[in-house]
This record gives structure tokens, C-alpha cells and sequence, in this order.
């Protein structure tokens, strides 16, 4: 019986190994899988029992914080934003149920205080509880203040503020904002709002036509390429007939030949529709995929929340190679939709010399000793103009405010550059299908002479044009800022 | 042959360590929620465990060093896990580890001539049959989760399934020791199949049969099928056919299918072993918290004391049944993939010392004792351990020595004296002069 005897221990070894086996595939090779998936809370009860870290405004105003609630085992831990609705974009909410969702969700390993396996294993050894870290942002709370006033007053929409140096990002603010406290009661509610759409972040997921501020890309474009220098000089007739259809300068006004500050200042749209034919398709593309266009912003939110901007169709975006109206697209018209958060990047990008850094919301993660463990290095993200042409284009664009359609946009004492736009968005069923229904946009920096920061504004279904509504908000926003340094 | 015992003090040092280490991790992580006075527990346990070996030297000097240690092992982390639970539940766990001591000493105290069990072959079937069946018995029977596994007396409670398995296996023994020459010499072969002669086999037969029906009956699928394996592994190291096994899987499969598609209970569980996501927050619930677990612990493990078991704030199960059906996904998570290897190489040691005592064995009831009662242990372990890891469908029976359970750790000190007691006999006939030469070697 001794052979049978061993025979079945082999047996027995065998069914072991294939326990074995199945215990690797579940806690090992399958665990990140089974990790995702909808009906394994575990991940999100784990991380409630962490105090997860603060996050901070740049001055030390408290964003997000956690509070204990019971005690002992039922000890966990719940999001507390004690702003309200003020940062609701672009720090999101952390709920167990909820889930996450913008700086919240990019931030989350290091505000739960994730580390590596073996620094985990440390812990423990050594006795030490996971805690989170705190992260400061660069937000300037009295210009996100500004910000988000000035959109509720006039309507929804969003405004990006960013330090043309460093790309930090100084305020933004989308209205309709939302209530991070109140999503464990309201998610559903807020999910199916489907006017205001209180959880979308415009400033990064508003795709909206840039109109005319988009003229300053067609400038940058004509100047590199050497199309044009600033005296160059094109005959800007009343209308132009571009493919079958006229496009025309507002009142059919005929400028005549006129250089880059004139048209720039007037917002001459056959002026810009020649130079974009002249510059061509490629180099309009290379312009535009410089300044981040075509490509998700490289910001510290998460990819899905950031969408790209570009020529839309389909839900996609272009590439040179198909056919676009070029004179249509050089005045921000064709299928051509931008976030603000984008055309944030253009006045950032001429502001700092030509060079385009990446626009980043947090500054620093201090972990719980208050030990800085990480901070923001700035880095540049492309340069997508020369030194020169970015001065070029600052005189050009300083003519806007001085004495062109921006002048809402000045602030005394100090100079300003800027662009307006005002695209027409007739029948926009968000807009409740109105026909006189406006984006308004602006976008600029100040002081023109040594940037401190640069702002877009973009107001929806507006009846006013940018000049109007969206200038003022650059100006208070920037003054909000300026007058903070 | 003091050596034996020797060793078996020094395997008790790791024991010793573990529970220690295991005691203060637990109490260190949960000290608002654990009075101290349970680390007095881990001081009390080792001192049962030294005063076991003591019994050990005295009575059985020549038994396997290994085995109680290796259980005591076992005993020690389900008593960490189960502390880590509950302090109440680590309490009643280690009067019912006592108890078991207790029932181990007098079982090697009363049976050490075991070959009685050999006459009593019949009443000890049908005593494990009529325990089998008592929790369907009006009047004490108890149902948990639609299955019929406890029996309560009084203020006494227990599962009788526990305790049949040992009764079973001594008659499969028995039996077998005696038929298994007809079983062999009178087997025909029919259409190139090898059966075993009816007239002996019939009996065995019959036992077996009305066993798988009352395991159906009280729709104990676990210990049903963990008999099912027990008996083909005895049949199989008896008569050397493995045509036997292969026509005993079939009627299983057989067996199986029919149950499967007759009994809805049965169904069920095969279901939700295929589909536990057609129904995750019911029916799926446990399986898959179970492996969420098990994703959770990673290659180490969370900790000691570091595993969500409930949803924070409330009494609702994360992980249902962690003391005793899924402990071993608890293990995984606060382990790791290393504290889970551990804990099976455990067993497969454990299983090891137990076929060895089959192999030095003289006799043929004492071999087919060993085997089967190893056999039991370990199908045992597998039947749980793949229940919970999904390699079958997951049925309720305990992981010896680790789940919280009076009945499986009394009943398993009792399978673990048995197996010592005939280790004690082969090992000293072994090394007595004129004794067989074979195991000299193994003294």
C-alpha cells in the first residue's frame, strides 16, 4: 500500500500547488483588476480609514480637509470644504461612495500618503499609521473670489488666471460651480443637470469657439513664419468671398491696407482671413499644436477632465491633412473649438517671452511632520514663438486695450495687452436656443511690460460681446492679483 | 526515543514566537479596542502547549516530534486572526482549544490499544451516520445559511459533521483492511472496465451512499465532498485500482449533476461559483468580497489587525464569515501571499507526518487509518481553502485548527490523537530490537 500511500500525497501536493496557484492570481497577478472593480468598496473604505491630507489655497486658506467621525473601529474619516462652492472646480471632492473626481482624484496618492510597497512594509514595521500629506496650491483665493462673482453676475462660464513664468495656476473658476459638501446627497441630481452642468469644469472641459482672441494665434503664426512683420501691410476690404460665402469685418467697414496693430486693435476679420490663407494650413497647425492645441493640457488634473482643443468633427479632433476653412478658422470661426484653460496658455505663452510653461495647480506636498517633500519645479512645456514675436504681438495686443475693442480691460497705471472675441453662437440649445446669443471672450496679461499674469475669460450665451463682458472680468481678476503682490 | 520529544520541544519555539509576535502586532494596532488582559490568553496558551509535550513524553515518548507542533502552530495563528476579530471569540476559542487538549489526553489516555475501534466498526458507522443526521432531528437540529449543520443540546451546540468524518474514516479503515484482498482478487473486468466485486463491495457501498444522502439531506455540500474524497483515497491506497477512482469520480460527477439539477440549494452554490458578479451585493457577495480581500493583501500583506472585516460605522460584513468560512481570505489580506503560502505549506507538513505514520505502519488498520485520517485533514483544508479562492464552489467547513469552531477543534485533537497514537506504535516497534529493519533509519 506504501506506493499508493505516496502516490496520493503526490496528489495531495498537487491540489495545494493549485491553491497556491489561485491565491498568487487573486492577491498578486489579478489584484489591480479586482481593485477597479464596481463592487469592491474596499480600496475606498481603506483609504476612509487615512487621514487624508489637506489641501491648501496659496495664502494658507484651508481647500479640503478631512474630520474623524465616531471612534474605534467605526472611526473614518469624511471631506470637509469649508469654502463651499468657491474651489468646487478645479479641486473636485473625495467621497467613499462618490468617488473622486479633478485635483482631488490627479492628487490622491499623495494626499492619502501612498508610498511604495516596501516604504508600506516600513511602516508597519516601524508602527507607523499611513497619513496623508497636505498639498498648497497656488490658488489665490481673493482672485478666485473675484473670478467666480463676476461669472455668476453675468452668466456661466469660466475664467483661467496663470503666471506666465512658472504656469502656476493662480485662479479658476467655472460657474456653475457646485457644492463638494453637497455631493454625498446630491450627486445624482447634480449628474443630471443638464443646463447648468454644475460638475463640469468649463474652464477645462468647455469646448466653446475662441472668435477673434483666437486672431492673436493666426498673428503669432503670420510673424514666425515671416508672412508678415509688423509693417507689413494687407488690403482689408469690407468682405471677402471665401468659398462661396462673404466674410465680412463688423458694419462691412473698409480698413484698406492696414499693418498687424490696426488689424489686431479692430479686429479686422478679412485682414486675419488673407493672413491665414497666406500663412497656410501646415503652419497654422504647427502654431497651433505649439501652444498645446490638438494635445491635452499638461495640467495637474485628470486626463479625462481636460479635454483637447482643436478643430472639432465628429467628436474629434483634426489634423492638418484634412480640409479646413482656412480664412474661417484664422478668425476662430470654422469647426474650431477651444477651452479657456487653452487660450489661458496663448496670452501665458506671449507673456513669458515666447515661452509656454505648464500650467500646474499645486505648489507644494508637506508631509505630516510639515517636512516639504515635493515641490513644483516650473517646466517648460514648448516654446511656441520667438522672444521677438511675442514682443511684437504684446505691442499689438497693448493696442487693443489702449484704444481698440478692449478698452474695458484697462487698469490704470498699468499697461495691459489683450484680445478680444466674440463668437456667435445662434440657436445654442444650452443657451435655451435663443438667436442673439453671444461666447464672449478676452484674454490678455498685465503689466504689458513685465507679465504677471495672464488671464482668459469666456462668458456663454451672452448678448454682449467680449469687449463688454468678459474684459472687466480680466481686469478685476488681474487687479484681484496685482494688487496682492 | 527521548530525541522525538526533543524536537517536538523545539518546534514549539516557533510556536511560541509567532503566537507572541502575532498577540502583541494585533494588540499594538487595536489597543483602545483590546483589554490586555487577553495577552494573559497567549501566556496561557503556550503553558497548555508545554503541558501537552510533558503528557506526550510520559505516554506517547515515541510518537511524530512534528505533529503537535505543527498543529499548535495552526492553533496559535487561528487564535491571533480570531483575537484580531474579536476578543470574545479568541476567548471562547481557546476554552474550546482547552476542551480539545483535554479530549486529545483522554483519547490517548483510553485508546492505546486502537485496534478495538476495529470491533466496533459498525457501531461507530452508524454512530457517525445518526450524527450526520441529528441536525435535522426536530427539536435540537438548527439550520445556518439553508444548510443543517448544527445540533444543539441545551446550552451545547455543535456540528456533528465534524465529528462523523473520524467515525466514517474508522470504518472505511476497518473495512477495507479486511476486503481489500477480495476487492482486489475478485475484481472483474467488464468491457475493458475493472469493477470491484459487488458482494464485498456492497456493504461498503451502502455506508458510503447513505452518507452522500444524508450529507444531501442536511445539505452539508462541504463535508459531502470532502467524504467523497476521503473514501476514494482510501479505496484507492487499499486496493491499488485506480480504475476504482476513476469509476467513483463518475459516479460523483454523476451524482453531482443530479444534485445540481434537482436540489436548488446545490444549484445555487455551483452558480455562484460560475457567476458571482450576475449578483455581487447578494448572492455573489461573499465569494467576492472574499477575493477582494485576497487582492487586498498584495505579496506581505496589510499587517496584523490591519483588515477591514466590517464597513466602517457599521455592523454590515466586508468580508462575511471571517472567522470561519473565509479566514483564510482574511489571512491573505493581513499576511500576504507569503502568510498564505505559510499557512499551506503548513498543511501540506501536517499532511507529510501524517502519511509517514501510514508508511512506517505495520499493520494494514493502522496504515489505512493514518492514510484516511490524513486524507480528511487535508481534503479538508483544500475543500475550504478552494472554496474561498474559487477553485470550487465555496461550502461551509472549517479550516482546521485556524476557524473559530468548538466542534472542528475538538474533533481535530481527537483525528490528531489517533494518528499519534498509531505514530507511537510504528515508531517503537520500529526501533525495538528484532524490530522491522525498514525504519531504523527514522528513529
Amino acid at each position: 500500500m506504501n506506493r499508493q500511500i505516496v502516490k496520493l500525497f503526490a496528489f495531495i501536493v498537487v491540489l495545494f500547488g493549485v491553491l497556491v496557484g489561485f491565491t498568487s492570481y487573486w492577491s498578486v497577478f489579478d489584484a489591480e483588476a479586482l481593485k477597479e472593480k464596481e463592487a469592491n468598496k474596499r480600496p475606498l473604505l481603506e483609504q476612509q480609514q487615512i487621514r487624508r491630507g489637506r489641501i491648501l489655497a496659496a495664502d494658507g486658506t484651508v481647500i479640503a480637509k478631512s474630520v474623524a467621525k465616531g471612534r474605534g473601529d467605526a472611526k473614518r474619516y469624511v471631506r470637509r470644504y469649508p469654502e463651499g462652492s468657491l474651489f468646487g472646480h478645479p479641486i473636485g471632492y473625495s467621497f467613499v461612495r462618490e468617488g473622486d473626481s479633478e485635483f482631488e482624484q490627479f492628487h490622491n496618492d499623495q494626499l492619502i500618503g501612498e508610498g511604495s510597497e516596501f516604504s508600506s512594509i516600513l511602516d508597519e514595521l516601524t508602527g507607523k499609521t499611513q497619513e496623508g500629506n497636505d498639498i498648497v496650491t497656488n490658488i489665490d483665493p481673493v482672485a478666485q473670489r473675484t473670478a467666480l462673482e463676476d461669472l455668476e453676475a453675468v452668466g456661466f462660464g469660466a475664467v483661467v488666471a496663470i503666471e506666465p513664468s512658472t504656469g502656476e495656476v493662480k485662479a479658476m473658476a467655472s460657474n456653475k460651480s457646485f457644492n463638494p459638501n453637497a455631493v454625498p446627497f446630491r450627486l445624482t441630481e447634480m449628474n443630471r443637470n443638464a443646463i447648468e452642468t454644475p460638475l463640469v469644469n468649463r474652464a477645462t472641459q468647455g469646448l466653446y469657439p475662441p472668435g477673434s482672441t483666437f486672431k492673436v494665434v493666426t498673428a503669432a503664426a503670420g510673424l514666425e513664419s515671416d508672412t508678415i512683420t509688423p509693417e507689413s501691410t494687407i488690403d482689408a476690404p469690407g468682405t471677402l468671398d471665401v468659398e462661396g460665402q462673404p466674410l465680412s469685418n463688423d458694419f462691412d467697414e473698409d480698413f484698406g491696407p492696414i499693418a498687424l496693430d490696426t488689424a489686431l486693435t479692430n479686429s479686422v476679420n478679412t485682414w486675419f482671413g488673407q493672413l491665414g490663407q497666406q500663412v497656410g494650413q501646415d503652419r497654422l497647425f504647427e502654431t497651433m499644436e505649439k501652444f498645446g492645441f490638438g494635445s491635452t493640457p499638461a495640467i495637474d488634473l485628470p486626463d479625462d477632465q481636460v479635454y483637447r482643443s482643436g478643430v472639432y468633427e465628429e467628436g474629434s479632433v483634426l489634423g492638418r491633412s484634412s480640409p479646413v476653412d482656412l480664412a474661417r478658422l484664422a478668425i476662430g470661426q470654422e469647426r474650431l473649438l477651444t477651452t479657456p484653460l487653452q487660450m489661458a496658455l496663448v496670452a501665458a505663452a506671449i507673456a513669458n517671452g515666447g515661452k509656454l510653461m505648464k500650467p500646474q495647480i499645486w505648489n507644494r506636498v508637506i508631509d505630516p511632520d510639515g517636512r516639504v517633500v515635493e515641490r513644483l519645479d516650473p517646466s517648460e512645456y514648448s516654446q511656441p514663438v520667438s522672444e521677438d514675436t511675442a514682443a511684437q504681438l504684446t505691442t499689438a495686443m497693448e493696442g487693443v486695450v489702449s484704444e481698440g475693442t478692449g478698452t474695458n480691460a484697462a487698469i490704470s497705471g498699468i499697461a495691459v495687452a489683450g484680445k478680444t472675441g466674440t463668437a456667435e453662437t445662434p440657436g445654442n440649445k444650452a443657451c435655451g436656443g435663443g438667436i442673439e446669443q453671444n461666447q464672449a471672450w478676452f484674454i490678455g496679461f498685465a503689466p504689458a511690460d513685465d507679465p504677471q499674469i495672464a488671464i482668459a475669460a469666456s462668458v456663454e450665451c451672452t448678448e454682449q460681446f467680449g469687449g463688454d463682458v468678459a474684459a472687466p472680468i480680466f481686469r478685476d481678476v488681474a487687479e484681484a492679483i496685482l494688487n496682492g503682490e | 526515543m527521548r530525541s522525538a520529544r526533543n524536537r517536538e520541544l523545539f518546534a514549539l519555539v516557533p510556536v511560541a514566537i509567532l503566537l507572541t509576535a502575532g498577540f502583541a502586532a494585533v494588540f499594538a494596532q487595536e489597543s483602545a479596542r483590546l483589554g490586555n488582559l487577553s495577552l494573559i490568553y497567549g501566556a496561557y496558551f503556550f503553558a497548555a502547549c508545554l503541558a501537552t509535550h510533558v503528557f506526550l513524553r510520559i505516554r506517547l515518548r515515541n510518537a511524530d516530534p512534528y505533529l503537535f507542533p505543527l498543529m499548535a502552530l495552526l492553533t496559535a495563528f487561528g487564535l491571533v486572526m480570531i483575537y484580531r476579530i474579536d476578543e470574545d471569540l479568541a476567548r471562547d476559542q481557546a476554552n474550546w482549544f482547552l476542551l480539545g487538549l483535554v479530549l486529545f489526553a483522554l483519547t490517548v489516555q483510553f485508546l492505546r490499544d486502537y485496534e478495538v475501534l476495529e470491533r466496533y466498526r459498525y457501531t461507530i458507522a452508524g454512530a457517525g451516520l445518526l450524527l450526520l443526521l441529528a441536525p435535522r432531528l426536530p427539536g435540537i437540529g438548527q439550520q445556518v445559511n439553508g444548510a443543517y449543520l448544527g445540533v444543539k443540546i441545551g446550552p451545547l451546540a455543535f456540528q456533528p459533521a465534524e465529528f462523523s468524518k473520524i467515525a466514517i474514516v474508522i470504518f472505511l479503515a476497518s473495512y477495507l483492511r479486511e476486503h481489500r484482498e477480495v476487492l482486489i482478487v475478485g475484481a472483474k473486468r467488464v468491457l475493458g472496465v475493472t469493477l470491484p466485486p459487488l458482494k464485498h463491495f456492497g456493504p461498503m457501498l451502502v455506508v458510503w451512499g447513505a452518507s452522500m444522502f444524508m450529507l444531501v439531506f442536511i445539505r452539508d455540500l462541504g463535508s459531502s465532498l470532502m467524504f467523497f474524497a476521503a473514501f476514494l483515497a482510501l479505496l484507492y491506497v487499499a486496493t491499488g485500482r485506480f480504475s476504482f477512482v476513476v469509476i467513483g469520480m463518475a459516479m460523483f460527477l454523476v451524482g453531482a449533476w443530479f444534485f445540481a439539477s434537482t436540489v436548488p440549494h446545490v444549484h445555487d452554490r455551483i452558480e455562484i461559483w460560475l457567476n458571482p458578479y450576475n449578483d455581487p451585493g447578494d448572492t455573489g457577495y461573499q465569494i467576492l468580497q472574499s477575493i477582494f480581500a485576497q487582492a487586498d493583501g498584495g505579496l506581505f500583506g496589510k499587517g496584523f489587525g490591519q483588515s477591514l472585516i466590517t464597513i466602517p460605522g457599521t455592523d454590515d460584513a466586508l468580508l462575511p464569515a471571517a472567522q470561519t468560512d473565509t479566514i483564510y481570505s482574511l489571512i491573505v489580506n493581513e499576511t500576504g501571499l507569503f502568510g498564505a503560502c505559510g499557512v499551506i505549506l503548513t498543511y501540506l507538513l501536517i499532511t507529510a507526518r501524517g502519511f509517514k505514520i501510514a508508511l512506517l505502519a505495520s499493520d494494514g488498520f493502522s496504515k489505512l487509518l493514518a492514510t484516511g485520517l490524513t486524507a480528511v485533514f487535508a481534503i479538508q483544508a483544500f475543500v475550504i481553502i478552494g472554496g474561498v479562492t474559487r477553485v470550487i464552489p465555496l461550502t461551509g467547513v472549517t479550516l482546521p485548527f485556524i476557524s473559530y469552531g468548538g466542534s472542528s477543534i475538538v474533533a481535530n485533537f481527537v483525528l490528531l490523537a489517533l494518528l499519534l497514537l498509531i505514530s507511537d506504535r510504528a515508531r517503537r516497534e520500529a526501533a525495538e530490537p528484532g524490530g522491522r529493519a525498514l525504519a531504523l533509519g527514522h528513529a
